[in-house]
């Protein structure tokens, strides 16, 4: 009986149950509310307590000092500018050059079935 | 016989013919009130929905049905050529067709109030009925000219519906490019459909199947069939309109686009698995085509994974970024179902083992199906929401939206966790099958698989960075929850992907099991038609 | 060798029209050469249905010969039911594309397809 509540999703070679993750996961949860109370209460907000504290640095507008979407992940984008190079030239807006993959896989193909 | 039964037995055509009727019944009814005009598309699909489950429910435990249009059940005596149109009904339809009504259903609701002040309104819920009844015919018909008819009319009322946005300059061509390459690739099937008729003199699919043979003919129509149904399902590198097309319409439209495009793949698995089966699937040969078409649609699947999850990482848009995972999961479906026929030729002298792992391949692909359609849909709705609210959809110009609207981020966070395959999110479960199955059959597919889901989760932490934490920008700072109709959908959404993923053994035993039998088995669906009543 | 020419003309009919879509640079002559395309594939439904020495598929008030053995020498109905289906679909095509062109053509105020392209970002 707990065999059969326990085997659940079974793949080709073994099986996982959710039920047993998601128990875990509210475990960890607990866990993280009762460390977070061991925190300081006791603060006077609108002070100096409570700003951020960048080193030293004067702090700009916030609209400034937000990360904006376009500079994450600069480094990945810049290691890979050539393969980016050649992926932008594919996906230009033009509709015949769309219409020239389309026949290119068919010829493609054709070679390929017609051969074999 | 009883009420029960006869909406029973005439259900199939019902299926198609009450959001017809409803399509043509709605600028009449929008005479009176906007309220009244919402709450008649509701019922009418309400309607529709209590018919499928009818029809799911006989399916499933009687087994295949066909309902032949204008003549007795099954033909008319003494004919031994099926001349007629047929619906044919077996697990993998009522797969489909259950992901369809669920997909219209929830955009309805959505639409409720994120279209509230537009103008036209009218008009959009007639189209919106219109493509609902096309998606329905594609998936339910036994006929190949029937099919075609009902692919142009999805083109043409999808196409009207991607440009409703008209003041905007970027609708209208992505509007243009996809009627462009899709009667294009249409006019390429009804081309190959008339090869077939003049071979075999029959336009029925079963009858096809069980005369088919491979001659020099049929190779022409197979390539030119594949790619056109291929194209239309968003498979690189054909896969060019789907971004634009996509981000440019509104969100409640892309919801059921996300529909059309899976029964584009649904007719390819048709052409695959049913009228070319007895050539295909037959282990008899010894080196025989299935490996071939096996090995082009994996590789297909593969470049599609690549290119969707690479053109992701670099966009700032937000709803381009959605379009091209969209395609990238595509690719996953099409990984999976290349697998299947590679596992079945290779397991030919004596090694079963390959036959069990391409089985559980397949056996994720068609789950893949429903679990894609809900994540990347959840997505697209959380993206028309911060529309909604904020009227910009560029990452650079968003930020600290998680102190206004809770909700939206409670469900976009729930939805990035589906889509990259973590536990216990119903993205996690049929990912697993794909990855343990196709390990087995070659270790580098999985590999390429398991990168780039990391690489998934990483374009959306970069998503959900950028707008919904942070400090809060000055020029957003009056921003407001969406409405609650909306609020609804995304919650009904977000409870049928954690119930999935909680209990994935539930849908796996009751409707991808059978649909997953009922493609392997060419003989059920054949003999049903042309082996007598 | 005289009756495969309509044969030919389809696949010419199809080359030249996917060389007008492929290669031209205006909006108005891509939608021509979608409807080359689409004469072409029509044109080979209805050489399909050829018999040699058939006449129209109607029974009523025809030549008693070939009432006696129908349907030996008339020509394939069914063909002609896919051809009128197919001409009205490509109607409503050309339709819709040639009003979205006149939408366009207001906003970009070119009809050059190389400079239609939303905002790449």
């Amino acid at each position: 009986m707990l065999d059969t509540f326990l085997k659940s999703l079974e793949t080709g070679s073994g099986f996982w149950n959710p039920l047993v993750l998601g128990l875990a996961i509210i475990i960890a949860l607990l866990l993280i509310y009762i460390i977070r109370g061991f925190g300081k209460k006791d603060y006077k907000t609108g002070t100096e307590q409570t700003k951020a504290f960048l080193s030293g640095n004067p702090e700009y507008s916030k609209d400034e000092m937000h990360v904006k979407g376009k500079n994450l992940y600069w480094g990945f984008t810049q290691a890979l500018k050539s393969v980016y190079n050649v992926l932008e030239k594919m996906h230009n807006g033009n509709t015949s050059d769309y219409v020239l993959w389309f026949v290119i896989i068919i010829g493609v193909l054709f070679i390929i079935i017609g051969v074999i | 016989m009883n009420w029960f039964e006869l909406i029973t037995l005439h259900s199939p055509p019902l299926i198609v013919a009450v959001p017809l009727l409803a399509a043509f019944l709605t600028p009449l009814v929008s005479k009176i009130n906007d309220t009244v005009r919402n709450l008649f598309v509701l019922i009418m699909l309400s309607i529709t929905g209590l018919l499928v489950l009818i029809l799911g429910y006989d399916v499933l435990t009687n087994g295949i049905r066909v309902y032949v249009f204008g003549g007795g059940a099954p033909l008319p005596s003494g004919m031994n050529i099926p001349v007629r149109i047929m619906f044919e009904i077996d697990s993998m339809t009522i797969f489909m067709v259950i992901i369809t009504i669920i997909l219209a259903l929830i955009s309805i609701l959505y639409s409720w109030s994120f279209m509230k002040d537009k103008d036209g309104l009218d008009k959009y819920y007639t189209i919106i009925l219109l493509l609902v009844t096309s998606i329905f015919g594609m998936e339910l018909t036994g006929d190949l000219f029937n099919f075609f008819v009902f692919l142009e009319i999805s083109c043409i009322t999808s196409c009207a519906l991607i440009a409703f946005y008209v003041n905007k300059k970027e609708s209208l061509d992505a509007a243009f490019k996809y009627i462009v390459i899709s009667s294009i690739g249409a006019l390429f099937i009804l081309f190959a459909i008339g090869l077939l008729y003049a071979q075999y003199n029959a336009l029925n699919m079963a009858t096809i199947a069980n005369a088919i043979q491979f001659t020099f003919f049929d190779k022409i129509v197979l390539v030119l069939l594949i790619t056109g149904l291929a194209m239309k399902s968003g498979l690189a590198p054909m896969h060019m309109w789907l971004p634009d097309a996509y981000s440019r319409s509104p969100a409640s439209v892309t919801f059921i686009l996300v529909g059309a495009t899976l029964a584009g793949l649904y007719g390819s698995l048709r052409v695959i698995f049913t009228i070319y089966g007895n050539q295909l699937l037959n282990t008899g040969f010894t080196f025989y085509p299935g490996l071939i078409i096996g090995i082009i649609v994996t590789a297909l699947g593969v470049l599609s994974i690549f290119i969707g999850v690479f053109m992701a990482l670099k966009r700032s848009d937000f709803k381009k970024m959605i379009a091209y995972t969209a395609v990238a999961e595509i690719g996953y479906m099409f990984l999976a179902i290349g697998s299947y026929l590679i596992g079945l030729a290779l397991s030919v002298p004596d090694n079963p083992q390959m036959l069990i792992a391409g089985t559980y391949a397949l056996k994720g692909g068609l789950f893949h199906i429903l679990n894609d359609a809900l994540d990347i849909g959840l997505l697209f709705l959380v993206a028309g929401a911060v529309y909604y609210a904020t009227k910009q959809t560029s990452l650079n110009s968003l930020g600290g939206l998680a102190r206004n609207m809770k909700y939206t981020t409670i469900f976009f966070l729930i939805g990035l966790l589906a889509v990259s395959g973590m536990p216990p999110m119903n993205g996690f479960a049929s990912k697993l099958l794909i990855y343990q199955s196709t390990y087995q059959i070659s270790p580098i597919l999985s590999i390429i698989a398991i990168i780039c889901s990391i690489m998934l989760l990483a374009v959306f932490v970069k998503v959900f960075q950028s707008i919904f934490l942070g400090p809060e920008i000055p020029s957003l700072k009056n921003v407001k929850e969406v409405p609650k109709s909306m609020l609804a959908a995304m919650a009904l959404v977000a409870c049928i992907i954690i119930f999935i993923g909680l209990f994935p053994n539930i849908i796996i035993d009751n409707l991808v099991t059978p649909a997953a039998e009922a493609l392997q088995n060419t003989t059920t669906y054949i003999s049903t038609i042309v082996g007598g009543t | 060798m005289i009756y495969n020419i309509p044969f030919i003309a389809v696949v010419a009919m199809i080359f030249i029209g996917l060389f007008a879509v492929l290669f031209k640079r205006n909006l108005v002559k891509i939608v021509i050469g979608i409807s080359i395309i689409e004469s072409g594939v029509n044109l080979f439904l209805i050489t399909l249905g050829y018999r040699e020495g058939g006449v129209a598929p109607i029974f009523t008030s025809a030549p008693s010969e070939v009432v006696k053995n129908a349907p030996g020498s008339m020509v394939l109905p069914v063909p002609q039911a896919l051809t009128l289906t197919s001409i009205v679909i490509g109607v409503a095509v050309l339709a819709l594309m040639l009003s979205l062109i006149m939408h366009i053509y207001e906003h970009y105020g070119t009809l050059d397809v190389r400079k239609i392209r939303g905002p790449e970002e």
